[in-house]
């Protein structure tokens, strides 16, 4: 068979080969307009929260333990004042199979791509995905590829994808590591098509009701040993994945009032798909470069319409600095005896400066920990970040400039979040979705999209009509 | 030199500079896109440069560029970063002698 196999022959057949390598029809859920039924894409195609818990419990995913982290908690405390320093808890994801979160991800996916019948999964990810999928492909008896960007155009790899590509082959995937670009698409769906594998997106339903046990699961543990929700639950925040399918959990649970926080490291001013700033960023993932577009508009992802919609769920979003997730992962390490991996510590950073600021009787829950090794850990990232001319100091991470320096704060009260204004990244979700007029229907569905009420929708489009910046 | 079964890594241009994606930023444009994977040698034997079949550990069968044999990972905890060491005493200078009670 003569296939075009040119960049623009492959993309041309993106959603005939997206539409087989993912067996669902994204078609159905289209309705008038901008307007999808998300949760009837959930609910159809997704599996029920039972079933999600009984495939995680065969694939030894789930039920991690919640700790209490004491030290840090008299840390907030101190800082905080007298009444201030909510008490910390995190929930250790390191202790799933593949060492972080994504195992929930993982598990379901590779176990829907089984039941459908395809002989191996594909993702794309440069992060901790890759290795769940490796893992639970293993586990379940299917082949896996695993795509990631990688390398500079002079063969310069990032410490931590390198580890991560490590892993992925330990449990026998074959992994294809290319240069940077977001042409890394071509290659996954010429992948797809050579193969006929399943697309283990991150984006799935699958994929993100995979990460619902993990808000139930906080929430469960909470009624038993605090008799009360927690007060708010924070979220390193990407793709939005993790936050979409931890909210959708804890409100399954009726956890109704937990305010739910999204954390990214600060990566303004760096240009995802450019070359020579690639090995300018310590952090690979859970950083503002993914955390804005994938929130403002969420189908800029690898399947027609993503399950991750984070701006449905997210009370607040903030930022942090690379050195102060640094100065936290060696905190976790010298005050709680937790060792683990810099990037998923992006929200225990955020949390310990909010529980300075919240009451004393209040409980802040950081949802995830991922697992350290040699590339993901803080001497190997700083290291590999002085290679690459970054300066590394102690001060004030105010002054810190994405790209050229990493501040350690000269003190833990210096650790202060950025707070991303909700309203905007709203405004960006309504840009991204604008038309000269809407239906009620979709004035209806963007309220739900983003959080917000019907008149607060209209006020919206009022406020951007009059700016005339759309 | 490699012989046939022998576990090596291949390198593959997949794109040509003209034939990248449109709005790249400048300096990524100028580059090749350019792929690594590795897998058993199928070819009777071969050295670096030359060209040849791989079949991968999944068993697919794959061509391209010899550009290493045995590859092993690299990758360490990187150097000692004395920038570092004030954080552990700090904190517990902070949290007083008992803090770990």
């Amino acid at each position: 068979m003569n296939r075009d196999n040119s960049y623009a022959g492959v993309m041309a057949r993106k959603n005939q080969i997206m539409k087989h390598a993912v067996g669902m029809d994204y078609a159905e859920f289209e309705k008038d307009g901008i307007v999808f039924d998300y949760e009837e894409m959930m609910r159809k195609t997704g599996y029920s929260l039972d079933q999600v818990r009984a495939i995680e419990r065969n694939g030894n995913v789930g039920e991690t333990p919640i700790y209490a982290l004491k030290n840090l908690t008299k840390l907030a405390r101190i800082i905080g004042g007298k009444g201030k320093g909510a008490r910390i808890f995190l929930k250790d994801e390191a202790a799933n199979p593949s060492g972080s979160f994504k195992a929930r991800r993982a598990a379901v996916s590779v176990y829907h791509a089984k039941k459908l019948g395809y002989k191996g999964v594909i993702a794309a990810t440069s992060g901790n995905y890759g290795a769940a999928v490796a893992s639970q492909a293993a586990m379940q008896g299917l082949k896996c590829i695993i795509i990631q960007e990688c390398y500079d155009s002079e063969e310069k790899g990032q410490p931590e994808i390198i580890e991560k590509a490590r892993k992925c082959e330990a449990y026998g995937a074959e992994v294809i590591q290319l240069t940077v670009g977001p042409e890394l698409f071509y290659t996954f769906l010429k992948t797809l098509e050579d193969t006929g594998y399943f697309n283990a997106s991150l984006y799935t339903p699958f994929g993100i009701a995979g990460v619902e046990t993990l808000g139930y699961e906080i929430a469960t543990w909470f009624r038993e040993h605090e008799s009360r929700d927690p007060d708010m639950v924070i979220v390193t925040n990407a793709g939005g994945g993790n936050l979409t399918g931890t909210a959708r959990g804890l409100l399954k649970a009726g956890a109704k009032d937990t305010t739910i926080v999204g954390a990214s490291v600060d990566l303004k001013g760096l240009h995802m798909a450019s070359d020579g700033q690639f090995n300018r960023k310590s952090f690979t993932t859970g950083h503002t470069g993914f955390g804005v577009p994938f929130a403002t508009n969420p189908d800029r992802s690898d399947v027609p319409r993503s399950a991750a919609r984070p701006l449905r769920y997210m009370d607040r979003y903030v930022t942090v600095s690379q050195g102060e997730v640094f100065y936290m992962t060696e905190a976790l390490a010298m005050v709680e005896g937790l060792e683990r991996g810099p990037a998923g510590n992006t929200a225990i950073t955020a949390a310990f400066c909010l529980a300075s600021q919240m009451d004393d009787d209040q409980m802040i829950v950081v949802q995830e920990t991922e697992y350290t090794g040699a590339g993901k850990h803080v001497a190997a990232q700083l290291t590999f970040a002085k290679e690459n001319g970054i300066r590394v100091e102690r001060g004030n991470p105010i002054d810190q400039i994405p790209g050229k320096n990493i501040i350690l704060p000269e003190h833990p009260s210096l650790i202060q979040v950025k707070e991303l204004e909700m309203d905007r990244l709203r405004k960006s979700y309504l840009k991204h979705v604008w038309k000269e007029t809407f239906t009620d229907e979709e004035i209806k569905y963007i309220a739900a999209e983003t959080k917000m009420t019907i008149e607060t929708v209209h006020n919206m489009i009022h406020a951007l009509q009059q700016e005339g910046g759309v | 030199m490699a012989r046939k079964g022998d576990w090596i890594r291949i390198s593959n241009t997949v794109l040509e500079p003209h034939q990248r994606a449109e709005h790249l930023p400048e300096d990524t444009k100028k580059c090749p896109l350019t792929m690594w994977v590795k897998g058993f040698l199928l070819d009777e034997e071969a050295k670096i440069n030359d060209t040849v079949t791989i079949r991968t550990y999944i068993g697919r069968e794959l061509q391209g560029t010899l550009v290493a044999i045995n590859p092993s990972y690299q990758h360490t905890y990187g150097a000692y970063v004395p920038e570092l060491s004030y954080i552990g005493h700090q904190l517990r200078d902070i949290l007083g002698g008992d803090h770990h009670e």
